[in-house]
């Protein structure tokens, strides 16, 4: 519409009061704006630009290396080994689900495998990387990489991880690591902070576990630049940290295998130590398992497998394993007595196969009974009357004190798992454990080892060691740490009577050495290494009145698991005693027949540093021996030479 | 009709209207730009392919344009007002049917390889149609409650569209810029009061009713308001971006920390660092100093904006530059509060800076018009 001149003046004047006004309105904002501007980079700068670093840099830990374990000769038990594996990275291979399916044709991923890929990736941001494939063979491995420009996204990867070359050998006194559990961050008050690194492994049971602070070593770090979703951009600074330590155990890792071997499917334990050091030689479990099983993630099945198994492969049965030592007990009983002085050696007693205390009557094994025993062949022939009748006059508790003389009823301190302290009972544990009075039939019965006494192979080991020696031999098992030899003291003497001793060593000697023995069969026939022992078998059920009454049903006709186990305790050569053994065979039957044969071959295994000559033998076993030897040949492993490096 | 077709012969034609453009405002638009283009540059770590360059490229497509709508009369554009006006409702509506889906909202229409925001182009346009519906409307009935309705009425419909896309911010500015035209144009003080104090009204209400049965919002918009008013409680959440920026522009200091010498955006710790957030690697990099000039080059752009308007006695022209000059206000006014932490995270572009298309072209529409106006105005 047209305007007249004066209403164009009008709208002019009017717009520009109004732009005017909008004009000094906008100058305000400016001015704020500018002094926010100033408040934020001059006056809050120093606050920003500490945010702004804090932003920037961040730690990474690098996992320190992993101590290796090597046996006494240097030979490994625990590596690191090199582990190959296949990841990929979402953001660097475009199409994940094509590249997937080219390197499904690459190498084998099954289909749980691959749903695990695919929802990792989905899970993570686009540049982690998920492992694909991991313990890759070499061939695989290789192919990937040979594949690699094929594959976007996929890097084949080289990473340590923990690896027991020599199996079940030593799956029970080393054990094995594996993830970090939320138990195991609470167990400690002030956890390593490479614990939370995903994937970092740790000592789970065994020298692994009890040892892991050696081993572990300390971690490093690194000063990275990230972004705000942690991309790491680029290492800033680098602080290498150091590896764990070495460990090397006193174990002799070819005896060991020996042992284990010779202990084949039995559910058994040996123990074979140094009596002059304490150091153990070999400390074998059976049935063994494989560690290297746990460290890749076992599976449900194979760990159902190992808990079902009757003869129990995880149990440490060396250290872990508490048994009623039967007759190999008798020696405590019997120094007990000499050292309290109601016996002399050549005390006697008469033996008319059992006696009657009160309104029970305790047997011999022997039926018809020994006659008149003195306290040597009461050993050699391991007459319980005997026992029942000096542990009367010298009661529980000098027995007791005598059993904890000798290493028994006592945790020794090994970096094993789950070692038990055994029972050596006396008149107030029985109070405290069970409320009640002790009475002279539970001293007879611990007499003979039976009853509330409990002791593992490892403690029946310490106490033959300590007999042959007469000094308070303590087992170790470390030998150096990170090349340092580890400190052994002089085991100081226990103050036993000479002479009781001497008739206590004798006693075993006739064990093995005469004709009437209990394991003369079992004896030693080089005369340079002449074998002393005490055989055992211990009940594992009561046998009643009745059952008596209907003949004692032999051991061959009870299913396994109510059999006696069979133990024995010995140490060689006689005259300069350098090994103590102890072998005990679960539900194995007779002391005499099972376990001394295989405690005979464990210690001429160690005397002879290899595989016993047949010579060692009896002329009239030769012929079965070798038959046995040649066939456990068969099993062992084959070490190769030894020495160590690592992976 | 106005007066203006009398004096057509007292104005510039042809070439020579290049004479007359407002050279001024076509350098400092340059100047803005070129700040743009090297933050862009500094972003990309020193790779001028990722942003710089097709920001570029849209810059000089931009400015051809400007310099085309420039050459052509003002009168024709504002004969345009109503079909521009019409056609960008229609491309809301399309983008509402047809549009791309991004970030979350439909902001984009694909029109071959072109991608348009007509949000941002209804920012020009509803200006226009408000100038030329003032420019024809009978002063005296400027504050007369059904004249006054008609524009409101301009204005609402496409900011009813934005908001459904949703896009918040913009919807937001599209109010306050068809309300700077509407007050430029004389409309009574006492409807921007009773809005004013009604908006008041309603923001007392909807805290005071806070926790109790009757309250306004749900309780997550609440917590956002909260987030809002202290981004450093929920640091890593919502009030991410706002602490992030704050980092970047406090921790450049007086000076900044040098071209290309800025951590939180080269490491990628600034969300959206190349368009809503560019400032704040500006003022990482360049420090008080270079935002500070920044500002100044913004203020000149709309003291040069405002001279022409008031030198202008064509009533359309006049309040075309004030409402262009507003709305250029509001995108930094509001781009540079949000990224210091005045107000929320609304998705406004830093005019010239942001890395983007449709704001770019739209801007340089804007300130053809301007020039337009300016060549054309009565002598």
């Amino acid at each position: 519409m047209r305007r007249t001149a004066r209403d164009t003046e009008e709208s002019a004047r009017r717009i520009s009061r109004r732009g005017l006004l909008m004009g000094g309105a906008m100058a305000a904002m400016f001015a704020v704006l500018g002094a926010r501007m100033r408040f934020l980079s001059v006056e809050q700068a120093d606050e920003f630009r500490l945010l702004a670093e804090e932003n920037r840099i961040n730690m990474r830990l690098i996992p320190p290396e992993r101590g290796l374990i090597l046996d006494r000769n240097g030979k490994l038990i625990a590596g690191n080994e090199q582990n190959y594996r296949v990841t990929i990275t979402r953001e660097d291979a475009g199409d994940v689900d094509s590249v997937l399916a080219r390197l499904t044709r690459i190498i084998p991923i099954t289909a749980e495998e691959m749903d695990r890929v695919t929802r990792d990736i989905g899970r993570n941001s686009p540049f982690v990387p998920i492992i694909v494939a991991d313990r890759l063979p070499w061939e695989d491995f290789s192919k990937v990489a040979v594949n690699a420009p094929t594959l976007p996204g996929v890097t084949p990867e080289v990473g340590l991880s923990r690896h027991y070359p020599l199996i079940e050998d030593f799956s029970h006194v080393v054990g094995y690591v594996g993830p970090v559990s939320e138990k195991d961050l609470e167990e400690r008050p002030n956890p390593d902070p490479v614990l939370r690194i995903p994937e970092f492994q740790i000592g789970k049971i065994g020298v692994e576990r009890w040892m892991e602070e050696t081993l572990r070593g300390a971690a490093g770090n690194k000063r990275i630049e990230v972004n705000h979703v942690g991309r790491v951009m680029r290492e800033l600074e680098r602080t290498d940290g150091t590896p764990g330590q070495d460990i090397q155990l006193t174990l002799d890792a070819d005896i060991q295998n020996f042992v284990q071997a010779r202990l084949g499917e039995e559910s058994a334990a040996c123990v074979v130590m140094d009596v002059n050091t304490g150091e153990l030689i070999a400390c074998a479990s059976a049935p063994g398992f494989d560690p290297n099983l746990f460290v890749r993630g076992i599976t449900q099945r194979d760990y159902s497998a190992l808990m079902e198994d009757d003869h129990r492969p995880l149990a440490n049965k060396t250290v872990q394993g508490a048994y009623p030592p039967g007759s190999t007990f008798k020696m405590v009983t019997a120094l007990a007595a000499l050292e309290a002085g109601v016996i002399t050696p050549e005390t006697t007693h008469s033996c008319p196969g059992y006696i009657e205390f009160g309104d029970r009557r305790f047997h011999c094994w022997k039926r018809g009974g020994h006659g008149r025993v003195d306290l040597a062949r009461s050993l050699a022939e391991s007459c319980d009357v005997y026992y029942y009748e000096i542990a009367q006059k010298v009661g529980i508790d000098k027995i007791a004190e005598m059993g904890r003389r000798l290493g028994l009823g006592m945790r020794h301190d090994l970096p094993m798992s789950a070692i038990t302290e055994g029972i050596m009972p006396d008149k107030a544990w029985k109070l405290e454990r069970w409320g009640q009075e002790w009475r002279v039939g539970d001293t007879i019965n611990a007499s003979i080892g039976q009853g509330y006494v409990l002791a593992s192979p490892l403690q029946l080991t310490v106490m033959t060691a300590r007999l042959a020696t007469g000094r308070a031999i303590v087992p170790r098992l470390v030998r150096a740490i990170g090349g340092k030899p580890v400190d052994m003291p002089e085991a100081p003497s226990l103050d036993l009577d000479p002479a009781g001793l001497r008739s206590i060593r004798e006693g075993m000697f006739e064990v093995m050495n005469t004709q009437r023995g209990t394991a003369f069969s079992s004896r030693i026939a080089d005369e340079t290494m002449v074998l002393a022992g005490k055989t055992g078998t211990s009940q594992v059920r009561n046998i009643s009145a009745a059952e008596r009454a209907r003949g004692v049903v032999s051991n061959d006709q009870l299913p396994w698991n109510r059999r006696d186990h069979a133990l024995y305790v010995g140490y060689a050569p006689f005259d300069n005693p350098r090994y103590a053994v102890t072998v005990v065979v679960e539900h194995g039957g007779g002391g005499s027949a099972v376990a001394a044969p295989i405690a005979r071959d464990a210690i001429l295994r160690a005397l002879h540093g290899d595989i016993p000559p047949l010579t060692a033998y009896p002329a009239s076993q030769r012929g079965r021996i070798e038959t046995d030897l040649d066939a456990l040949r068969e099993r062992l492993r084959n070490t190769g030479p030894s020495g160590s490096s690592r992976a | 009709m106005s007066f203006l077709e009398y004096q057509v012969k007292t104005v510039p034609g042809g070439l020579r209207k290049v004479f007359y453009l407002n050279w001024p405002l076509v350098v400092l638009v340059a100047a803005v730009s070129s700040v743009g283009f090297l933050v862009l540059y500094s972003i990309a770590g020193g790779n001028l392919s990722v942003w710089a360059e097709p920001q570029m490229k849209r810059f000089g497509v931009g400015m051809v344009l400007m310099f085309a709508i420039a050459f052509v009369p003002i009168w024709f554009w504002r004969n345009m007002a109503g079909l521009a006006y019409g056609i960008t409702i229609l491309l809301l509506l399309a983008v509402e049917f047809f549009g791309v889906v991004g970030m979350g909202a439909q902001r984009w229409l694909d029109i071959g390889p072109l991608r348009l925001q007509p949000s941002e182009l209804m920012k020009v346009t509803m200006v226009m149609m408000l100038a030329a519906y003032y420019d024809w409307l009978d002063l005296k009935k400027t504050s007369r409650p059904l004249w006054v309705l008609i524009p409101v009425l301009i204005i609402l419909i496409p900011t009813f569209l934005v908001v459904i896309q949703p896009n918040l911010g913009t919807s937001l500015m599209l109010l306050m810029g068809g309300a700077a035209v509407m007050f430029a144009a004389g409309v009574s003080i006492w409807y921007f009061a009773a809005v004013a104090a009604l908006v008041g009204g309603l923001v007392v209400a909807v805290f005071t009713t806070r926790g109790t049965p009757w309250q306004f919002l749900h309780d997550y918009q609440y917590r956002r308001i909260d987030t809002f008013l202290d981004p450093s409680a929920d640091p890593l959440g919502a009030g991410y971006n706002i602490m992030q920026a704050k980092i970047a522009l406090g921790s450049g200091g007086w000076g900044g920390k040098g071209f290309m010498q800025g951590t939180q955006s080269r490491l990628n710790f600034l969300p959206e660092k190349h368009t809503d957030f560019i400032f704040t690697t500006l003022g990482e990099e360049f420090g008080f100093v270079g935002a500070f000039s920044l500002l100044i080059l913004y203020g000149l752009i709309l003291f040069f904006c405002f001279t022409s308007a008031l030198q202008n006695k064509d009533r359309f022209s006049q309040l075309l530059i004030i409402g262009l000059a507003a709305n250029f206000f509001l995108y930094l006014a509001v781009n540079l509060s949000m990224v210091m932490g005045m107000a929320p995270v609304v998705g406004v572009p830093l005019p010239f800076l942001s890395y983007g298309g449709s704001v770019m072209l739209v801007l340089l529409i804007a300130f053809g018009l301007i020039q337009s106006a300016h060549v054309h105005r009565p002598r």
